[in-house]
Parts: C-alpha cells; sequence; structure tokens
C-alpha cells in the first residue's frame, strides 16, 4: 500500500485543515468524510473532535455516522473530543458517545480550566504512536474532560495537570490522544506520520492477539 | 507540566503584518505567513492573528491567509478581529483557525460568548478586551481597535465574559501596546484575580524581564509580543531564556 486513504470525520465544527495537511505529509490521502459513504473504502479513519460532547454525537447523529463508526473495524486514531467520543458517556452535559471501548470522561481536577498549552506526553508502555519520540516530547492539549477508561491497559500515554489524567489509549487498531497532534509540532507531526505507518503496516497482529476483542457488547 | 507560552501576534490588514504604537501609526512589518513559519521555528508555542481592519470585504483575504498558514504551520493558530456571530467564528475554524478571538461585537452583544462556546466549545473562545487607564487605578474597556471608549470596567466584563464561556482571556494594554516599557501588571494581575480561564498578557513588553513579570506578579499563563519580536529586539528563544532563569517552565524549540 504506497498511499494509504485515510478518512477525516467531519463534523462540522472544527479546523479539519492542519490534520489533513499533517496526514498528507506523512504520505496519506486524505478523504473528508461528512456521511457514511465518505469511509467505503477507506484504510484508516481520524475523529477529530472540538465543542461540546453532546454536540459533536448529536452533529455525528444527524450525518448518520455514529454506526458507521461504532462498526468500523481498522485503524482509528481519535483525536481530543474524538478520543472522548470513543468511550461510552461523559460527564459532560450527560452525553452518550460512541461506546467503542469501555469507560467514561471526567471532568479534569484542576484549580484552572481549560487546561490550555504545552505539557508532557507520559509514555506509559510503549505503542507504535510514540515510535521515535525523544524524552520529554510534548503535546498541545486544549480541554476540560479526560477519558477514565474501565480497563487501565488501554492507557499508553498520560499527562499531569494538577492531577494526573489519560493522555492516549489504544485498544487494537482504536487509539486516541487527548491532545492536538496537528498541533504538537514536529512531536505531532511525528506521531501522525506513526498512524499513517501503521496503516501500512498493518498494526502488529501479534499485539490484536494478545488484546483479544473486548470492545463493549462485542 | 504545563509550559508558559510565549505568542507572536501578528496584527493584519490588507493581507500584511502592520504593527503600530498605542493602536496607531502603522508600519508594514511583512507577509504574516512567512513571519509565522518563521517564529514556529524559532520555538513559538503558538501563533495569534489579529485582522486589525476587520473590514468586511477584506474577509476572503483574512480566510485565505488563515487557510494557507494552517498549512505551513503546526502549532496552534488564534484568530481574531471581526467575528460577529457564530457563523464567522464557523468560517474562520474551517479555514484552520483552533480558537477565535470576540471583541467588539461581544462588548455589544454579550450573548455572542455564550452561542459562540455553545457551538464550539469554550475551549476555542478567546475574548479579547483592549484596556486602557481612566483614572489612576481603573481601566476601561475599548472597542473598535482602540477607537471607541465603552465606559466599561474591563475586570467586570472578564469575569462575565468568563462567565459567559469564554475560555480564554487576552488582554491588552492599549496605553502600553507598542512602547516596550513593559505590560500593564496592574489590570493583568486584577484580572487574573477574577477569571479560572488562562490569562494572555499583551501590550508593552520591551525587556526579557518584562515577560517574567507578566507570568510572577501579573499571574498570566501566556505572554504576547509583536514589535519587540517583528523588529528583532528581542527573538523567542531570549525571551524563553529569561522565562527558563526565573523558574518558569517553557517549551524548549525542537
Amino acid at each position: 500500500m504506497t498511499a494509504p486513504l485515510v478518512a477525516v470525520v467531519d463534523h462540522g465544527a472544527g479546523n479539519l485543515v492542519s490534520i489533513a495537511q499533517g496526514l498528507e505529509r506523512a504520505g496519506a490521502t486524505v478523504r473528508v468524510a461528512a456521511g457514511p459513504a465518505g469511509l467505503t473504502g477507506c484504510d484508516g479513519v481520524v475523529l477529530p473532535g472540538v465543542g461540546a460532547t453532546a454536540a459533536a454525537m448529536e452533529r455525528l447523529r444527524s450525518a448518520r455516522m455514529v454506526e458507521p463508526l461504532r462498526g468500523w473495524d481498522g485503524p482509528m486514531l481519535g483525536i481530543c473530543v474524538g478520543l472522548q467520543l470513543l468511550f461510552e458517556r461523559s460527564e459532560e452535559d450527560g452525553a452518550d458517545c460512541l461506546g467503542i471501548l469501555p469507560g467514561e470522561v471526567r471532568r479534569l481536577k484542576a484549580r484552572r480550566l481549560p487546561h490550555i498549552g504545552w505539557n508532557d506526553i507520559l509514555v506509559e508502555k510503549p505503542d507504535p504512536l510514540f515510535d521515535g519520540l525523544r524524552d520529554g516530547a510534548l503535546g498541545y492539549f486544549v480541554h476540560s474532560y479526560a477519558a477514565m477508561p474501565d480497563d487501565p491497559a488501554v492507557v499508553v500515554a498520560s499527562a499531569e495537570y494538577d492531577a494526573p489524567f489519560v493522555a492516549a489509549v489504544r485498544w487494537g487498531e482504536v487509539c486516541g490522544v487527548q491532545f492536538h497532534p496537528e498541533r504538537s509540532a514536529a512531536t505531532g507531526l511525528r506521531i501522525l506520520a506513526n498512524f499513517v505507518d501503521s496503516i501500512r503496516c498493518g498494526v502488529t497482529a501479534g499485539a490484536m492477539a494478545a488484546f483479544g476483542d473486548v470492545r463493549t457488547g462485542m | 507540566m504545563l509550559r508558559t507560552r510565549v505568542i507572536p501576534c501578528l496584527d493584519v490588514a490588507g493581507g500584511r503584518v502592520v504593527k503600530g504604537v498605542n493602536f496607531v501609526d502603522l508600519v508594514d512589518e511583512g507577509d504574516p505567513v512567512e513571519l509565522a513559519a518563521r517564529y514556529t521555528a524559532e520555538g513559538a508555542d503558538e501563533i495569534c492573528y489579529l485582522d486589525i481592519g476587520a473590514a468586511p470585504e477584506e474577509r476572503a483575504t483574512l480566510l485565505d491567509l488563515v487557510h494557507r498558514t494552517a498549512r505551513e504551520v503546526f502549532v496552534p493558530l488564534t484568530v481574531g478581529g471581526g467575528v460577529r456571530s457564530p457563523e464567522d467564528m464557523r468560517s474562520v475554524l474551517r479555514a484552520g483557525a483552533d480558537k477565535v478571538a470576540v471583541n467588539t461585537a461581544a462588548v455589544a452583544v454579550p450573548d455572542l460568548i455564550d452561542r459562540c462556546a455553545a457551538a464550539f466549545g469554550r475551549q476555542c473562545v478567546v475574548l479579547a478586551v483592549d484596556a486602557q487607564s481612566s483614572a489612576a487605578g481603573r481601566w476601561e474597556v475599548v472597542v473598535n481597535g482602540g477607537r471607541a471608549p465603552t465606559g466599561r470596567d474591563p475586570i467586570d466584563w472578564i469575569a462575565e465574559g468568563v462567565e459567559r464561556g469564554a475560555g480564554e482571556i487576552l488582554l491588552t494594554s492599549i496605553d502600553r501596546d507598542g512602547t516596550n516599557n513593559g505590560y500593564d501588571l496592574n489590570l493583568l494581575a486584577a484580572a487574573t484575580a477574577v477569571s479560572h480561564v488562562p490569562v494572555i498578557a499583551s501590550g508593552g513588553a520591551g525587556v526579557p524581564a518584562h515577560f517574567v513579570d507578566a507570568v510572577t506578579e501579573g499571574g498570566a499563563a501566556a505572554v504576547l509580543a509583536a514589535s519587540t519580536l517583528h523588529r528583532g529586539t528581542l527573538t523567542i528563544n531570549q525571551i524563553k531564556g529569561a522565562l527558563a532563569t526565573a523558574g518558569i517552565p517553557v517549551r524548549e524549540a525542537a
């Protein structure tokens, strides 16, 4: 596979320019997907997210994207609210999310919110997303909520803002980052390139087998 | 550990970067995309564009500029100037901005903040406030690019704006703008005392110590600089070096 086709889900509320550009620089062909047909024939999916969770879910519903995303069985990267949408529900507006991964999204316990700015990505376990990152790599965060997975084994990176929170998750081919790789300079471009590479090479079959398939409802 | 951000601010008009003193006497400072790319390479943590003309007929020029910048520059991009509705905000975000600053229109119709935050999330709504001293220890909000005093107390306005859904405050001292005399630390400290969202200090930075003071005395989460960077008086590295020496965590340039 020379240029993987990556769908960037467009739910109408944010900047897709830098995500698309970051993926293209990594050698992907990008298709902005505003409806279910946009996923057809794609090799991977990026689920971006800005804004409130309930509003994002509402937009996905009206775009008839909820079921296609739930049923997607290839590589998927959730970014920021896109990561949060992977879980079952969010404390923000009490919103139901996609429920691809078991767990909830809760408000950060911090004195000042939103958490805005560059912070350390504390890698908890090796992951293809983090290949080639130097120690002390920083990501750009802008959020007030973070995921609380039922299974701590899905956490591949954390970060700290008054208290520790989940900065990245992986379950088989599904992964997510709480920071914005498309806004995290060289570090972020490397992470997007690693995602594209993992589509090209396939996320290691061994890792997949080791994970089993314990996604919600499966 | 969260880093203190250093943000070059590019005032744009007619597709060019301009800079004045106390919001007037504008001088051409170069091409926005080129400058944004250069500052990013030098370690800028974020880029801020303020469309100071905010003329409706130049809207397409601004959006094109934002789009070209977002394709070149992989740090956050905040864009302000002339945003009067959630629809305006949407078009700026879709062009490639990450955060959008509202100013004059929000003073006129404060509900604009609530509506923008509801549509796009408070994390991408920046309330830009231009303040000018009115009497000893007091300030007032000035809109229309420093031309129209409103009589509003900026500290009250910031508290209201945060309550309504602003995720960040960009606070500019008109008295200090372009003077290199240092940030208005009293104004800044009064603002950070009422705001639980990050406050970006703007207006007046000229020497490295000013940036340190903005954080240690003013409580700023980020420091903005324009003329001192455009004219090469200071580099981003020098600013970050001064912050780091003072024990303030910064992101090293990659």
